[in-house]
């Protein structure tokens, strides 16, 4: 296979503990530490060892939004990947603004394989692989935990709530990842070094899809209804007492 | 009037709880008129189930050879067909609902709201993002079609009353493509109770230490009559199976009981027991950050502590 597609979104980083602005237009991003989306890291690290095992020749990894997610895009190049492209822009992308975006680049670099998170965790909509399957009118192999490439085929294995399934689709085609896909790689300075030199291309939003407007207005944050501190017991029989208090156990 | 397609989720002969849930969130958006479809190889089961939910109006009966596994491939672009005559269309937010609802929201040209936990008018939900960590009032411009999974955690499943909504098979003239194919389904946990339905719910984490020592979760659940979870890590250290994974990224669930143990309480954790009605943990940590959460805690070794309370249970 020649090329590899790679979705790498920016996002806050899954450690740092959310907090809802006051005035609820948003939460707190400022001066947060910003991440690869966990999820695209799992699709790099796939995307990258497909190539090392000598099945693709190139890894390209895509990034849509404002500039600065060019950090992230770097951090991919020392990951391992190849080039990088930034779609830039300062509007908010919703999960079919991507797709279609993503479909332009396809439709220009021709991979037989991208392969994106299943979801971000920032706005946790789990879509945008799904979409842009759709518009391409090719398969999608969501929440994959394992993919086996034969051939023009991949057959891969998906986490769904009654447990595995494995399905077999037809390349070239759109594979999310879930967790257990594999455990991403650590960059070590030397190839963030190396990625410097890497070639990074700045496309505009714009002359790719001409209305990006989302389909849904998002309006007031707020914090979510906290649950508080209970109360502690000392034993195993205070414990089932209290349960039983409750009602909850005979 | 609203009319509200909502998509089935089955396994070919039982209609999965999500769905019921579904009929209750669709019953929220003003004015609904609430139409099941049933995409199947052979649906008349599944139908006559969903033809029972209360508040039902219509069951869209789809037979097709190729429907006999839910592929998001095959079924997208008719669910897409049926959809055209409707101003909703809504899936449970389960694996099966996530997989094929963007791509027939897609097909259709328009967005999708994931997760939906509030109907507040017909045009405008509320919604989880960032883990559970703040929820978003999200609105769809009028003459849209409104494209929506359902959190099921955050609605009871309408009930199975004496309703007897119209069956009509559907036939829909879609080319369906054949680049996807299903190979196998392996089930992972066993009988036990569904995760997302069972009144209590009794998961383990890395602290239970070996996919060996699980078994005192299992008897626990055993004599509770609960379902089994696990945390991530317990999952990724091989002692359970991917589908008892509660939280961010596995099962949100909301049982009256769930008693977590040797679980930290990660935030990728806690958004899968938020709506649970009382939260039991039990750790050797005393500042584990489960305990902040928790209705009522416990410190201590969960080797010696499930003993004890399976004898106080018995007593
Ligand atoms: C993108 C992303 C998504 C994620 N999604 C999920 C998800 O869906 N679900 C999920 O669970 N996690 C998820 N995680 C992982 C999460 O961050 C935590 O790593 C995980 O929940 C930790 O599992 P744990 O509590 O079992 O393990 P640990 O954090 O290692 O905690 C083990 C606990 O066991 C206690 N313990 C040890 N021995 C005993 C004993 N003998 N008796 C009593 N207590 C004992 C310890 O004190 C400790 O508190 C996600 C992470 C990321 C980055």
């Amino acid at each position: 296979m020649q090329k590899i597609l790679v979705g790498l979104k920016r996002v806050v980083d899954y450690n740092v503990r959310i907090r809802v602005k006051e005035d609820g237009s948003g939460v707190v991003t400022d001066g947060v530490k910003m991440s690869i989306n966990p999820f695209d890291e799992i699709a790099l690290e796939e995307a990258l060892r497909i190539r090392e095992r000598g099945d693709a020749s190139e890894v390209i990894v895509v990034s849509i939004g404002e500039e600065d997610c060019q950090q992230q895009l770097r951090t991919g190049l020392a990951m391992g990947a190849d080039r990088a492209i930034l779609v830039q822009t300062d509007q908010p992308v919703d999960p079919l603004a991507a797709a279609r975006t993503l479909l332009k680049l396809i439709e220009k670099e021709q991979p037989e394989l991208v392969i994106l998170g299943k979801q971000a965790i920032d706005d946790d909509c789990n879509q945008t692989g799904q979409m842009l399957a759709a518009l391409w009118d090719r398969p999608q192999a969501t929440f994959a935990s394992q993919l086996e490439l034969n051939g023009q085929q991949a057959k891969v294995t998906r986490e769904v709530d009654a447990g595995l399934e494995v399905i077999e689709v037809d390349l070239p085609a759109v594979v999310t990842t879930d967790l257990r896909l594999n455990e991403p790689r650590y960059v070590k300075l030397p190839d963030i070094m190396k990625a410097k030199k890497k070639p990074l291309e700045t496309l505009e939003l714009s002359a790719l899809i001409d209305d990006a407007a989302p389909y849904c207005a998002i309006g007031e944050h707020a914090a979510p209804p906290q649950r508080s501190r209970g109360v502690m017991v000392n034993n195993a029989s205070e414990l089932v007492d209290a349960l039983r208090d409750k009602g909850l156990v005979n | 009037m609203n009319k509200v397609l909502i998509v089935a989720e089955h396994d070919g002969t039982t209609l999965n709880p999500s769905t019921p849930k579904c009929v209750t969130c669709a019953a929220d958006i003003p004015n609904s008129e609430i139409t099941i479809a049933v995409f199947a190889d052979a649906p008349d089961d599944c139908a006559q189930q969903a033809a029972k939910l209360e508040g039902v109006a219509e069951v869209a009966a789809v037979a097709r050879p190729e429907n006999a596994n839910q592929l998001a491939a095959t079924l997208a672009p008719q669910l897409a067909a049926l959809a055209a005559d409707y101003d909703y269309l809504l899936a449970p937010s389960s694996t099966f609902g996530k997989d094929v609802l963007p791509r027939a929201a897609a097909l259709l040209g328009v967005g999708q709201l994931s997760d939906i936990m509030e109907v507040i008018d017909a045009r405008s939900f509320r919604r989880p993002i960032y883990a559970g960590n703040a929820i978003v009032t999200c609105s769809v411009a009028e003459g849209s079609k409104v494209v929506a999974t359902v959190r099921v955690a955050s609605y009871r499943a309408a009930p199975a009353g004496s309703n007897a909504a119209p069956i009509n098979p559907v036939s829909l003239d879609v080319a369906l493509p054949d680049h996807t194919r299903f190979v196998e389904l392996r089930a992972g946990g066993g009988d036990r109770p569904d995760l997302q339905t069972a009144r209590c719910v009794i998961s383990g984490g890395r602290g239970v230490g070996s996919a060996d020592n699980f078994k005192l979760i299992y008897d626990l659940a055993e004599k509770l009559g609960a379902g089994v979870g696990a945390s991530r890590a317990a999952v990724d250290a091989g002692y359970v199976a991917n589908d008892m994974q509660v939280g961010q990224t596995g099962k949100i669930i909301a049982p009256e009981l769930y008693m977590a143990f040797g679980i930290s309480g990660a935030i990728q954790h806690l958004t899968g027991i938020k709506d649970a009605g009382t939260i039991v943990a039990v750790n050797k940590d005393p500042e584990a950050p489960i305990f902040e959460i928790a209705d009522i805690g416990l410190v201590g070794d969960l080797f010696e502590i499930i003993p004890e309370l399976d004898q106080s249970l018995s007593g």
